[in-house]
């Protein structure tokens, strides 16, 4: 059809005939997302202080290579270009970056509140031409299930990180024995709040059951879909609370590794 | 019973206007007894279209103060009275009179929609088998009452009016529901990307906000259909699973 005019044309950018605070809600998403920008970029800029004894920071794990003792490959690699500043971080970090740039919760998010596209529901914006996710570039916000994929390896080297945040080494005796610090509890909170961020993943939900009609067939599949389902309508919550904590972990060791505050042992 | 006053959107394709209106609330009232307590008393010519005043007809959609709701589930205790109350037509259609918009355009997209296209009967009797927890996910799907508020607030229609290249989250879910449904065997893959414009959808879910049966239609409709036009288009690992075993 061809018409369907408007008939009351809006004009100008943020007008609307809404009373209630509309800007509200970009408007935090706005300072969240773009505080935890600055602050990771920052973060993984610094390339030291990400490490305190058994703990490692959420940013910079898995740490390919570095100078800590948690590096897998040994130290900085010969062939990274001298004129390109260095950090562990640099290595790993565009992976969950783009699981998080390309997951469908925030891009409807920072669509708005970025981009204004709209500002928020009913409510004018600034452009008339529009491409949404049909053209390049955001046709490329398809490629978010191979982002998925390595989400679910970084959960995995996360827990694993949990693991070794369990084993303290003597710095006396050099003797390593089992105990539990603060740290311990934030870096198994972080893998709580990633794994229910990542297995609530609207890409998983599809491939664990969303991509068949019948699911009865195999109740394994229902199973996961159910739970991945479960998961799925909290998308948001797990969302944003993965994001500070991962925020906040890098924060926790940091200051750790800086002296500025003391990890307190629980056993 | 307080005093409130309605700013009524008067007018025709060509003109119009806000009128203003005073009139009483009273307990238990709701926008559309407001507007029909007008229309009695104040506003005999007032065109409104509504038929069940008990949110399932879909008739009396409306933007109450800028949001798109149904006027007979809008509770007049739920909006602030001590401000003028603005009523105006939906935007994403040609108007014809005051409140009244002509939605036609979306029984035209309807009828472009492949229609269901059940696989051969399971019993020798023509009938078919299909389990609960099969048809529980498109069952959702059917709560559709066709308001078409979702239409309304989708700035992909609303703003940029691409009429002809959208058919908007009620014609997702409708694909959806047919699309997921375990006896249907049609394919509308090819359609939701090209003639449907899946892709323009940027999910920022204002329709599922709007939605006055509460149907999940970002998450649970169009996200779902995204991810098998991505399996169908874009994926190349799906791609060559898919050699070795086909959909069902
Ligand atoms: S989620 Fe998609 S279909 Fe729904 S209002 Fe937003 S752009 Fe329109
Ligand atoms: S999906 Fe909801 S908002 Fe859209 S037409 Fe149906 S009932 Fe109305
Ligand atoms: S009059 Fe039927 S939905 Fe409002």
């Amino acid at each position: 059809m061809a018409q369907a005019e408007l008939t009351l044309k809006q004009h100008g950018f943020g007008q609307t005939r809404r009373r209630d605070l509309w800007w509200l809600q970009p408007l935090a998403v706005f300072a969240g997302l773009s505080t935890f920008v600055i602050y990771t970029t920052w973060a993984a800029f610094q390339g030291e202080y990400y490490a305190f004894g058994p703990y490692l920071s959420p940013l910079y794990s898995p740490e390919l290579f570095g100078e800590s003792s948690h590096s897998w490959f040994g130290a900085k690699p010969s062939w990274w270009p001298a004129v390109l500043p260095w950090s562990p971080a640099f290595l790993i970090l565009w992976a969950p970056g783009g699981f998080r740039l390309t997951c469908y919760y925030y891009r409807g998010a920072y669509y708005k509140a970025f981009w204004a596209d709209p500002p928020s529901c009913a409510v004018a914006e600034p452009r008339h031409r529009y491409l949404g996710e049909n053209s390049f570039p955001l046709i490329l916000q398809n490629i978010h299930r191979y982002f998925l994929y390595l989400a679910l390896l970084f959960v995995v080297v996360l827990a694993y990180d949990v693991w070794n945040a369990l084993w303290f080494t003597d710095a006396a005796t050099g003797a390593t024995s089992f105990g539990i610090g603060i740290g311990t509890l934030v870096l198994a909170a972080n893998v709580v709040f990633l794994g229910g961020y990542t297995l609530g993943c609207h890409s998983l939900r599809h491939l664990v059951g969303g991509i068949r009609d019948r699911l009865s067939a195999s109740p394994a599949r229902l199973k996961a879909y159910n739970c991945v389902g479960c998961l799925n309508r909290r998308h948001m919550l797990w969302a944003w609370m993965s994001l500070c904590w991962v925020g906040f972990s890098d924060v926790y060791v940091r200051l750790c590794a800086m002296g500025i505050w003391t990890d307190l042992r629980i056993l | 019973m307080v005093m409130a006053t309605f700013k009524l959107w008067r007018g025709d394709r060509d003109a119009g206007r806000f009128e203003d209106y005073q009139t009483d609330i009273t307990e238990g009232m709701v926008v559309l007894d407001a507007v029909h307590q007008i229309q009695a008393e104040q506003a005999q010519d007032l065109a409104v279209r509504w038929n069940c005043k008990a949110g399932k007809c879909g008739s009396c959609s409306a933007e109450v103060n800028g949001s798109p709701k149904l006027m007979c589930m809008t509770r007049c205790s739920d909006i602030p009275l001590d401000k003028p109350v603005s009523i105006e037509p939906m935007k994403a259609f040609p108007l014809i009179k005051d409140l009244v918009t002509d939605v036609s355009w979306n029984f035209q997209v309807k009828k472009r929609i492949k229609p269901f296209k059940p696989r051969q009967p399971d019993a020798d009797d023509g009938t078919w088998r299909m389990a609960q927890a099969d048809i529980d996910r498109v069952q959702e799907f059917r709560k559709c009452i066709e308001c078409f508020l979702c239409q309304d607030v989708c700035h992909v229609l609303r703003e940029h009016q691409m009429h002809d290249a959208f058919i908007g989250p009620r014609f997702f879910v409708y694909g959806a529901s047919l699309e997921m449904h375990p006896l249907d065997i049609e394919n509308r893959l090819g359609d939701l990307k090209d003639s449907d414009g899946i892709g323009y959808c940027n999910i920022t879910k204002c329709c599922t906000k709007v939605c006055p049966e509460d149907i999940t239609i970002t998450d649970n409709a169009i996200i779902p259909l995204k991810e098998r036009v991505v399996d169908e288009f874009y994926d190349p690992l799906q791609k060559l699973f898919r050699i070795f075993r086909p959909r069902g």
